[in-house]
């Protein structure tokens, strides 16, 4: 017997029963060398912050001596960014994201989803400003934010920010401006090149399609100066990511089948990423989502082997073309986790940075720390996600760097928040922009 | 249970942000590292923000006869902090904050609740190190570590905890606050406070704050490990290396069920038919002195039959390093309960003692592997099984209490680092006898009448 068949298929996930978490809660032998990296203990330093403590958590559900619906579960249940810091320096490696989504996947079945994004977004007392903020088209977000052209980003005007202040949307608040024309729709489904050398496919992912599309285009550009061809099917959508964190396993199950078949029909050998959660959803999360699923399983583990981050692919797979045109600026790198921990990409945008003449790279003193953005947890724990962002934004400052660079377009977001309020105002930018522009320079 | 009312009273007494009262908080706050014992709540978490509102909490506690238990990082493997009795565990997690580092008098003053590892990065600008290093650096903290008298891998040459704690405030059961020792090298005043509570297991006073005596960091240093065919070779190479006079940083042992497990977790090029393998570090402020210590500890090494290797590079040591620093993790990832003993034997009888938890082992059909501070004679021999399966644990309780006897045998003691706690108490009296037992319990009583200070631990109360 070769291929997996239905026979060998689980007939249910961790996503599915809390209870086939058990082995993985069994791991965890309390030893507390999670405490020394976890962000959130870091700021709120109490146990039940730490990782040992959520384990014990989940294991009291599951042993019923504590409930599903207890508010206090459930808060310490969504006080994570499953930044997966702990599991790196976790001595029997436990799975700690696996337990964390379990137990959110858990509560929803027992809660059911109104509740819980009701519960989620029980400390924004405005939820329509939040929806305003995160959701309005490009056409409607003037009426909401002025913009600040020096820095290219946004905030918001001041009657909202005076309400949004409990939960960051202050007058400080600094938010990418949401593009009028998002990535997908500005390029052609597929660019060609003269000699293609391969063809993959870019999943966009959310964030680079409606946020960064300049960056989008960058690794567009980047990949063509390389005689790659590059798929961009338009029908795919998010990766999921933002809703698997909060336990919508049906959602993403959804969301996954339908991409794989996007992207099974492109017939491209690679699926390349600009964004560590889009990556680490291909490579890891679909396949175990989709473990008992007889169909797209097989498929799903398929792509997780294609799956490659743009850095990767350009130092591992293909030799990327040096790149000749100066920029002469002090760059520091930040770790974003879900690059690092989840896809395990940390060299290769450093070597990439340091190919780039003119470059001075310069490290921080921690640049795998999470920058506190974890998705909605900036919304949701705003307090703790700023102190967060505060000292790695002084990590930043202390390089003396000009431009931090990043692999996550959900990091750039944070990182260009905090280097406002707490930083040099430096400038925030994906990696593979500044390659670009030196490909660009080369021509002048 | 708390009544009501007191609650209130202790919640207007700290603050609200200083207080947790809910199960599942409470929750969090009824274990620590040690694995195979009861688990309670405490009936409320109490975070101080300094030591005059700890001595509010400890008068507060007195008048209405309420345990406390003090916690630091809760790393401690002898459950030391689990609130056997309920009551109030007093947790130093906000109380974080480095007073003062002094690098003309080589001292720091830090609060109980400072990581020790957080120290050593703010000492380390100055070119200073603070010694102790328990395989929990960088969670441990200064507070509970002193209550442990907590050990590490550099003790052979460094010492212990005990060896750098210059001075102390702490307070007292009675809601007394003193202050002792301070920065002078030498300090003769009275009884030796500091010795009276290092070790204490907060049972005897809340320590608020610590003076901590500072080294110069060695400038040189050589890493190189032994594979040795027998235990015995591996156990006369320590006694050769001591012999010789050199006394390196490190020392450390590794038998052969360790060696096996940690290669396949890690992958890294271990030496896996050895029955034992040595991690040595010799250092010092000259490259002539390390220079001419590695010479001897090779010649040791080689004298006895030893497989030789030496780290060349920083990478080269830190992979040797890392073998190490896995023994533990490695051993645990086989089954879902890990038992760490402590047992520790003079340093002449380390080859028996291997040989001894080699043969308990077998004897109870248990997966036991043992590492340790070969150097000091402090070894872990470690358990691994499943809690879940009734017989092996009885068998697991059976094969410690022999581990223990057999220590004691050969001239040993209970505790080389991880103290006694709730864990080993009842061995006690194997050690100490009955009179052993009487001056501990003199000492606590005359500080402690009420045993409200982390009841239950260490301290054997009379039987009522
Ligand atoms: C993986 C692992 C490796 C370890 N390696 C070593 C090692 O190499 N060497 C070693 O010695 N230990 C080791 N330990 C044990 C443990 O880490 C140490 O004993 C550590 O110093 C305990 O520090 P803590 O802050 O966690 O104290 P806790 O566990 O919180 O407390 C320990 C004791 O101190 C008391 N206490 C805490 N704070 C105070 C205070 N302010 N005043 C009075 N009493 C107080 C507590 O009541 C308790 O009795 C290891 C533990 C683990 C899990
Ligand atoms: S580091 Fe891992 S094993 Fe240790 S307490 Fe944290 S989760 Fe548990
Ligand atoms: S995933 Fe990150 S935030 Fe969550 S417990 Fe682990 S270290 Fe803490």
């Amino acid at each position: 017997m070769t291929e997996t068949t239905t026979a060998t298929r689980p007939n249910k996930t961790y996503h599915d029963e809390l209870a086939i978490i058990r082995a993985e809660l069994d791991k965890c032998m309390k030893c507390g060398n999670c405490m020394a990296v976890c962000p959130v203990y870091g700021v709120e330093r109490k146990e039940a912050a730490v990782t040992r403590s959520k384990v014990a958590v989940a294991q009291a559900v599951l042993d019923g001596d504590l409930e599903l619906d207890d508010p206090e579960v459930y808060e310490m249940a969504f006080n994570c960014l499953v930044c997966k810091s702990c599991m790196i320096n976790c001595p029997t490696k436990v799975n700690f994201d696996r337990i964390m989504l379990a137990l959110r996947a858990a509560l929803v079945r027992k809660n059911g989803l109104p509740w819980l994004k009701k519960m989620i977004f029980s400390t924004l007392r405005h939820p329509k400003l939040f929806d305003a903020g995160m959701r309005l088209g490009a056409t409607m977000q003037s009426l909401v934010f002025r913009s600040e052209k020096e820095s290219r980003a946004i905030s918001p005007r001041s009657p909202f920010a005076l309400a949004g202040g409990a939960i960051g949307f202050d007058a400080e608040r600094k938010l990418p401006g949401l593009n009028s024309t998002p990535l997908r729709e500005q390029v052609p489904e597929v660019v060609r090149v003269t000699n293609p050398v391969a063809s993959v496919a870019f999943f966009t992912g959310d964030s680079l399609n409606y946020f960064y599309p300049e960056a989008g285009r960058d690794l567009i550009e980047v990949l063509t100066a390389n005689n790659i061809e590059v798929h961009i099917p338009k029908g795919q959508n998010c990766c999921g990511v933002p809703v698997l964190v909060h336990g919508d396993i049906d959602t993403v199950r959804t969301l996954a089948r339908n991409n794989i078949d996007i992207f099974e029909a492109t017939g491209c050998d690679y699926l390349i990423t600009g964004c560590g959660s889009c990556g680490g959803a291909w490579q890891h999360d679909y396949s175990e989502l989709l473990a008992n699923d007889p169909v797209y399983g097989p498929k799903a583990e398929k792509w997780a082997k294609q799956t490659y981050d743009i850095s990767t692919f350009l130092t591992r797979i293909i030799r990327l073309r040096a790149p000749q045109g100066r920029i002469d600026k002090v760059v520091t790198y930040h770790d974003s986790c879900h690059l690092k921990k989840s896809m395990g990409v940390a060299v290769e945008p450093r070597e990439i940075l340091r190919l780039i003449p003119g470059v001075t790279f310069r490290e921080m003193s921690a640049p795998d720390t999470c920058c506190g953005s974890g998705g909605s947890y900036v919304l949701t724990h705003f307090q703790t996600a700023s102190t967060i962002g505060r000292k790695k934004a002084e990590d930043i400052d202390r390089t003396g760097a000009e431009t931090v660079s990043v692999g996550c377009p959900a990091c750039m977001m944070q990182l260009l928040d905090n280097v406002h309020r707490f930083g040099a105002y430096q400038e925030v930018t994906h990696f593979i922009s500044l390659l670009a522009e030196s490909y660009r320079r080369e021509k002048n | 249970m708390l009544d009501k009312e007191i609650m209130e009273k202790l919640a207007a007494l700290v603050g609200q942000d200083n207080i947790l009262t809910g199960k599942m908080d409470r929750l969090t706050y009824s274990y620590d590292a040690t694995a195979d014992l009861p688990r309670q709540m405490p009936d409320v978490v109490v975070l101080p923000t300094d030591s005059n509102m700890v001595q509010a909490i400890v008068r507060f506690a007195r008048k209405h006869r309420i345990p406390i238990y003090p916690r630091g990082a809760g790393t401690n493997l002898s459950g030391g902090t689990v609130p056997i009795k309920q009551g109030i565990v007093l947790s130093f997690q906000k109380m974080n904050r480095i007073l003062d580092v002094d690098p003309a008098n080589l001292t720091a003053v830090v609060q109980p609740g400072v990581v020790i590892g957080a120290l050593n990065a703010a000492v380390a600008p100055h070119g200073l190190i603070y010694p102790p290093d328990p395989g929990t650096v960088a969670t441990a903290t200064m507070g509970g570590s002193a209550a442990e008298n907590s050990g590490g891998l550099r003790g052979l040459k460094y010492g212990v905890t005990k060896n750098y704690i210059m001075g102390m405030e702490v307070v007292l059961a009675n809601g007394d606050k003193v202050r002792f020792g301070g920065k002078t090298v030498k300090n003769v005043t009275a009884y030796d406070f500091a010795t009276l509570f290092i070790g204490s297991e907060g049972t005897l006073g809340i320590i608020t704050e610590l003076t901590a005596k500072l080294i110069p960091a060695p400038r040189f240093r050589r890493t190189m490990t032994g594979a040795f065919s027998t235990l015995a070779d591996a156990g006369n190479a320590v006694a050769g290396i001591i012999a010789a006079q050199v006394i390196p940083a490190t020392l450390e042992i590794m038998d052969r069920m360790t060696i096996q497990t940690v290669e396949n977790f890690a992958h890294i090029g271990l030496p896996t038919e050895a029955e034992a393998l040595l991690l040595i570090e010799v250092d010092g402020m000259s490259a002539d002195l390390v220079q001419a210590e590695t010479e001897a500890v090779i010649q040791v090494v080689r004298d006895n039959h030893g497989d030789l290797c030496t780290a060349e590079t920083d990478q080269e040591r830190d992979q040797l390093w890392t073998a190490r620093r896995n023994a533990l993790p490695a051993l645990a990832s086989l089954n879902n309960t890990v038992i760490l003993e402590d047992a520790t034997v003079p340093r002449s009888r380390i080859t028996d003692m291997l040989v001894a938890c080699e043969q308990i082992g077998k004897k109870y059909n248990l997966a036991l592997g043992t590492f340790g501070h070969a150097g000091d004679g402090n070894l872990h021999p470690t358990i691994l099984c499943d809690k879940h399966n009734k017989d092996e644990m009885a068998r697991m309780h059976q094969a410690v209490d022999e581990i223990f006897q057999v220590a004691l045998e050969f001239g040993g003691t209970l505790s080389g680092e991880h103290g006694i706690g709730m864990a080993k108490m009842r061995y006690l009296g194997n050690e100490l006898g009955e009179s052993g037992l009487n001056l501990i319990r003199t000492i606590k009583e005359s500080l402690d009448p009420d045993y409200l200070l982390n009841p239950g631990k260490m301290v054997p109360a009379h039987e009522v």
